[in-house]
């Protein structure tokens, strides 16, 4: 994982940002976010639907559904397109709950910026924001989408936090 | 998806761990799960349920037995839950994204040529 080059900024309690920089064009950047998601979306841990999840789609308009198909055809929703202006910013509503369920009325939004820095590469700004539509569960999800990938710190909150939740069950 | 705050839960338990780890090695019936531990069959049961609700393992009827497995879902909750899901997400494509760009770049010096 190249997570040096995945940074957050500032701290909001409703909002995850995050910021990478992509040795690609703008265009490229766009084409291979919004129009070959299915190549690089980690489709085998983050799907919702009961079937293999093979493709994720998003339709290129606004008002355009954003969803995964699974390999026995069936597909299902995840959000809505909000703001589609190509190789630009993309804006997209993430409407899975924190039981993992689609909701069209949930209504997180995702924003994607693609700003491009020279001919041949881009910087890619993504928000999460709006987490608190999720109630009580923010902080949770919060924590799901916004971890740094530091494997060692985290191994350590993990070993802490079981502990405590032995002790508390036992 | 399964939440991974229930599959913590679920391993905080020693036999429950214990449990899981036997299933990892292989598939097992849930009356050859009690034996060799210290808590009844009745008790085994109630801490296989907890574990299946938690995505840690999965059951089949053969007959009158039951045949337990782990189920891959709950230890996938557990990475989410570590790695962070944007930062995985973005990594991937950040990848794509950058072998997409290769590749053009390559056609286009082959075009040029």
């Amino acid at each position: 994982m190249m997570a040096e080059q995945i940074v957050s900024s500032g701290f909001d309690p409703n909002s995850v940002r995050k910021v990478v920089s992509v040795a690609a064009p703008q265009s490229i950047a766009w084409q291979v976010f919004t129009q070959q998601m299915g190549t690089w979306w980690p489709l085998a841990m983050y799907k919702i639907g009961k079937a293999n999840a093979v493709d994720a789609i998003i339709e290129p308009r606004v008002g355009g559904r954003w969803y995964e198909r699974g390999d026995d055809g069936s597909t299902c929703d995840w959000g809505r397109v909000l703001a589609w202006e190509p190789h630009a910013r993309l804006v997209l509503s993430w409407d899975i709950t924190a039981d993992w369920q689609y909701d069209p009325s949930l209504n997180t939004e995702i924003e994607v910026r693609f700003v491009a820095e020279g001919d041949t590469r881009t910087r890619v700004e993504l928000e999460h924001r709006k987490l608190d539509r999720y109630g009580e569960r923010r902080d949770e999800m919060r924590t799901i989408f916004d971890k740094t990938g530091d494997w060692g710190q985290l191994l350590a909150a993990f070993a802490q936090m079981a502990a405590t939740r032995a002790k508390k069950a036992g | 998806m399964i939440n991974a705050e229930r599959v913590l839960d679920a391993l905080g338990d020693r036999t429950r761990r214990r449990i899981f780890v036997r299933l990892r090695n292989r598939a097992c019936y849930a009356g050859d799960l009690a034996r060799g531990m210290r808590v009844t069959r009745s008790a085994v049961s109630q801490h296989l349920q907890v574990l299946r609700t938690a995505g840690l393992v999965v059951v089949r009827a053969e007959g009158t037995r039951r045949l337990y497995r782990v189920d891959t879902r709950g230890v996938e909750a557990l990475r989410r839950w570590l790695d962070g899901f944007w930062e995985e997400t973005l990594s991937a494509f950040k990848e794509a994204a950058e072998d997409a760009a290769s590749a053009a770049g390559a056609a286009s010096r082959v075009r040029k040529s």
